[in-house]
């Protein structure tokens, strides 16, 4: 998997690592520039998944591309399905029924826990252990059967619209969310005493890939990498969308700066997710999942920008409308992205075998940077 | 800061901007010659600390191009779009990636989609295209590909 | 019943009979060597399915369990079709080192089964230094390691091969030292008199102290020599850097994935040996009702047993634990485990000298 395509003019070697990955990475190519095993420099070739959503969305109405963006990073689909529809619910000033607000919020924090489940199995499997995979599979099992149930599809669920949802609860949801999280915290548990308490892995991730709080700042650093190098950033906490604001549960901020930190910050949200799905699942208020709405959206002129917290970060959408049935231009504004860019400063000085693990905290999805 | 204490600090700092205050947040259009100097002041000032740089854009309107960024304070938690209008045959505008080290990668996303030139900066070339694709600038409105393009 | 020492000596008389000398020494040299093949085929076939059902067993999922009654002719499977692989040579490669590496790889790990005591009487060379000889042999896997990764014409071979190397040479002084330690308490390098000399129960109860540190060194330090995880950096850093065995395909890849699994049942076999009792059955002291008892166990299935113990225990780190980085490998062996071996070799002396163990 790794080819020389050259030798700088002081003796530097190049190097690929990628674009193709035996861990769930996707198709990330870094170009490495090493003196020996030190990383000197490194750069990502991105476009290999590159699929114009920008440029498609600008011929579809405003129905109609919401779905697109649950590909692009798909391990948070329900979260950029809630971006969207924020914004033009925002747009066009509809209300959505307090219904609809908290089966949203339970669905992102499931898929959230799902997310950093995923993350969690593919960075031991990196850095060696191969058991925690299919340990945080088996949990992942159970949030996706519950969300093909409702929704009808594992993976890109499709299931918001502007205004609200598509269709009501699945009657088994309650009980089956529920049975989940009694399972869920007896396994976290488990991970901490399996993965986190271990020594080699501990050895392999303290100290690897600093990123400085100001550092984290000017790369624009979101999520879980910003909040490992202590910067306060939860989009939950700061701008409450939905029924965030009503519930209570922690923003975690970790001052180690370090892999570790970032690993901790991931594990410690999913707690404070099932914590915030406990308070939630049994006050599902009555009452309709979906505000009337015309049949063809049209936003007024103007500009429309949101935010929400994805499992990577901040995923913005910023929609300039002309009046018309489809978005004039759209940007996604993607964690992915930025946190990207940080990957070059961390790893400047360390070694070959530290940039796996530095990957793996800054938790990439290429589809997502690539839109 | 609310957006109109925000206006009033602006205004001392650079008369020439103008506003546009429709939206959530304050709108500020600057000339691009003004721009890197304003920038600097966002960022540093006392009152406005403007460190993050959360996203970087372009809108094509045909007779000209807009820039538009979207910046925020980790410290006092307020936020504000500075907008810059540029030719649509020949866009520059001066890069700010000494200032949010984060431009470097979503300039270099403009350029190529684009074509707007950033001066000063310190690798502009493609990023999420194929080789082959300098100039095409695919997000232009005027960009024709009739194989690909499907119109309705 | 009939005991091997039977069936041997009376091959031997009616061979004897039949040719002339020479012959018969050449005939039962040829004898051994099947059975030697045979035995390195029969094992690489039942560990590489027992590395997959214990694998699948600890990850909660069913392994291999279509191919034959519970995937037993998975192996089987899984051999006809590395035979059938085309064999790829890079060009650029050194043809004589890049085809001979397997087969040093693989006369080695045969080499290494003839000291092994498989039973009572069952042992295809008592020879007087076993122990050193099973040492000396088994660095010269080394060799073969570097061959194959120079001439492979691959940077990325060479790299994990080099790596692969430091790794295997470090850690055999601490092996090397533990070993030592029972030689110390038995007395004797002859693989027969270390097993006889725990005819009152093994070494891992007798030599207290200095026996339980030498046996956690050993274990640690024969993961690493094996190239087992969490040491397998040279081989599943597929992540970053291919192993010394990328260019290979085919038989000759198999030859040293085969070699690799001889090697942990010898190292196995080797601890079964020193620490365990080899086939030994489980005595305490003289206790000879109980002892009697134990006896009727036949004493290769004590050895096998043993052997395959360690073995499951060394697939468990496998799966268990992540990988260490190199630097962190060659930290752990210098900085920590050969000074506690050198300080744990003084107290097996001491100890010796003034007889304090059992």
């Amino acid at each position: 998997m790794f080819e020389e395509i050259g030798t700088t003019s002081n003796g530097d070697l190049q190097i690929n690592v990628g674009p193709q990955h035996p861990a769930t990475h996707g198709v990330l190519h870094l170009v490495l520039t090493l003196n020996g095993e030190t990383i000197k420099k490194v750069e990502p070739h991105l476009g290999y998944i590159h699929r114009s959503i920008e440029k498609m969305c600008e011929s579809l109405t405003y129905r109609q591309f919401i779905y697109v963006t649950s590909r692009m990073d798909y391990l948070s689909a329900h979260m950029n399905n809630h971006a969207c529809a924020l914004c033009v619910e925002k747009g066009m000033q509809i209300e959505v029924p307090e219904r609809a607000q908290v089966i949203r919020v339970i669905m992102d924090e499931l898929t959230r826990i799902a997310s950093h489940e995923l993350w969690w199995g593919a960075m031991a499997m990196d850095i060696g252990a191969f058991t925690p995979f299919f340990h945080s599979f088996r949990e992942r099992e159970k949030i996706n059967e519950i969300m093909e149930e409702t929704c009808g599809a594992r993976l890109t669920m499709n299931y918001y619209v502007p205004g609200g949802l598509m269709a009501d609860l699945h009657p088994d949801f309650q009980k089956k969310v529920k049975e989940f999280i009694i399972q869920f915290k007896q396994r976290i548990d488990e991970y901490d005493q399996l993965v986190t308490g271990n020594i080699i892995f501990q050895n392999r991730m303290k100290g690897v890939g600093i990123l400085s709080k100001e550092d984290a700042v000017s790369y624009g650093c979101t999520g879980p990498t910003a909040r490992g190098s202590g910067l306060s950033s939860d989009i939950r906490k700061l701008y409450p969308y939905a029924v965030y604001g009503k519930v209570e549960f922690e923003e975690i901020l970790e001052t180690g700066c370090d892999s570790f930190a970032r690993y901790m910050v991931r594990i410690r949200e999913m707690k404070q997710s099932i914590r915030i799905i406990e308070q939630l699942i049994d006050q599902i208020p009555e009452g309709d999942f979906q505000a009337k709405t015309k049949a063809v959206l049209k936003l007024p002129k103007g500009e429309f920008y949101t935010r929400v917290e994805t499992a990577r970060g901040e995923l913005g959408v910023y929609i300039v409308s002309e009046g018309a049935t489809t978005p004039y231009r759209i940007k996604f504004r993607s964690p992915g992205f930025s946190n990207l860019s940080a990957l070059d400063s961390m790893a400047r000085g360390s070694k070959l075998g530290d940039l796996v693990a530095m990957m793996g905290t800054l938790d990439l999805v290429i589809p997502d940077i690539d839109r | 800061m609310g957006n109109e204490d925000l206006k009033i600090l602006i205004t001392e700092l650079l008369p020439a901007a103008t506003y546009d205050e429709s939206g959530e947040w304050l709108n500020i259009v600057v000339e691009p010659a003004s721009w890197p100097a304003f920038a600097a002041q966002l960022r540093n000032h006392e009152s406005l600390q403007f460190d993050y740089l959360f996203c970087l854009t372009c809108i094509d309107w045909k007779t000209n191009l807009s820039m538009v960024y979207h910046l925020s304070s980790t410290r006092y938690r307020h936020n504000i779009v500075v907008k810059s209008t540029l030719s649509a045959d020949q866009p520059q505008i001066n890069t700010v990636y000494d200032i949010w080290k984060t431009a470097e990668l979503l300039e270099r996303e403009v350029y190529e989609m684009f074509g707007v030139n950033f001066l000063n900066h310190p690798d502009l070339r493609l990023l999420i295209l194929p080789d082959g694709w300098e100039g095409k600038n695919p997000m232009r409105k005027n960009y024709e590909d009739p194989i690909n393009m499907i119109k309705l | 019943m009939w005991s091997l020492t039977d069936i041997t000596g009376r091959l031997d008389q009616w061979l004897n009979q039949t040719f002339s000398s020479t012959w018969v020494l050449v005939i039962e040299m040829l004898i051994a060597g099947v059975a030697v093949i045979g035995l390195f085929a029969a094992l690489g076939l039942v560990l590489v399915l027992m590395e997959r059902r214990v694998a699948a067993w600890i990850q909660i999922r069913l392994g291999p369990n279509r191919v034959g009654p519970f995937g037993l002719l998975q192996s089987l499977a899984d051999t006809l079709k590395l035979l059938v692989k085309e064999g790829m040579t890079p060009s650029g490669a050194d043809k004589f080192l890049f085809n001979f590496a397997p087969y040093i790889a693989m006369m080695v790990a045969m080499l290494l089964m003839a000291p092994i005591a498989f039973a009572k009487n069952f042992q295809l060379w008592d020879l007087n230094i076993g122990v050193l000889y099973i040492s000396a042999i088994s660095s010269i896997m080394v060799i073969s390691i570097l061959m194959a990764g120079w001439a492979s014409n691959n940077k990325y071979s060479l790299m994990g091969a080099m790596r692969s190397g430091a790794q295997i040479v470090s850690y055999e002084l601490s092996a090397g030292l533990s070993v030592l330690t029972i030689v110390v308490f038995s007395g004797s390098l002859n693989v027969t008199d270390i097993i006889n000399s725990q005819a009152d129960g093994w070494w891992i109860f007798k030599g207290h102290l200095p026996a339980w540190i030498s046996f956690v060194i050993f274990i640690i330090a024969v993961t690493a020599e094996t190239n087992r995880a969490p040491f397998d950096l040279a081989e599943a850093e597929s992540e970053l850097t291919a192993g010394f065995h990328t260019e290979y395909s085919g038989m000759k890849f198999a030859l040293f994935f085969l070699a690799e699994y001889i090697n942990v049942f010898i190292v196995c076999a080797l601890g079964a040996i020193l620490f365990l009792g080899g086939w030994m059955p489980f005595h305490i002291g003289h206790w000879e009702a109980f002892n009697h008892v134990m006896d009727y166990v036949p004493s290769s299935i004590w050895f096998f047993g043993k052997t395959f113990f360690l073995i499951f225990l060394i697939m468990w780190f496998r799966w268990t634990f992540p990988r260490l980085r190199i630097d962190q490998l060659l930290n752990l062996e210098w900085k920590y485990l050969l000074p506690i071996s050198m300080f744990n070799i003084l107290l097996a002396t001491a100890i010796a000298i003034l007889g304090w163990h059992f």
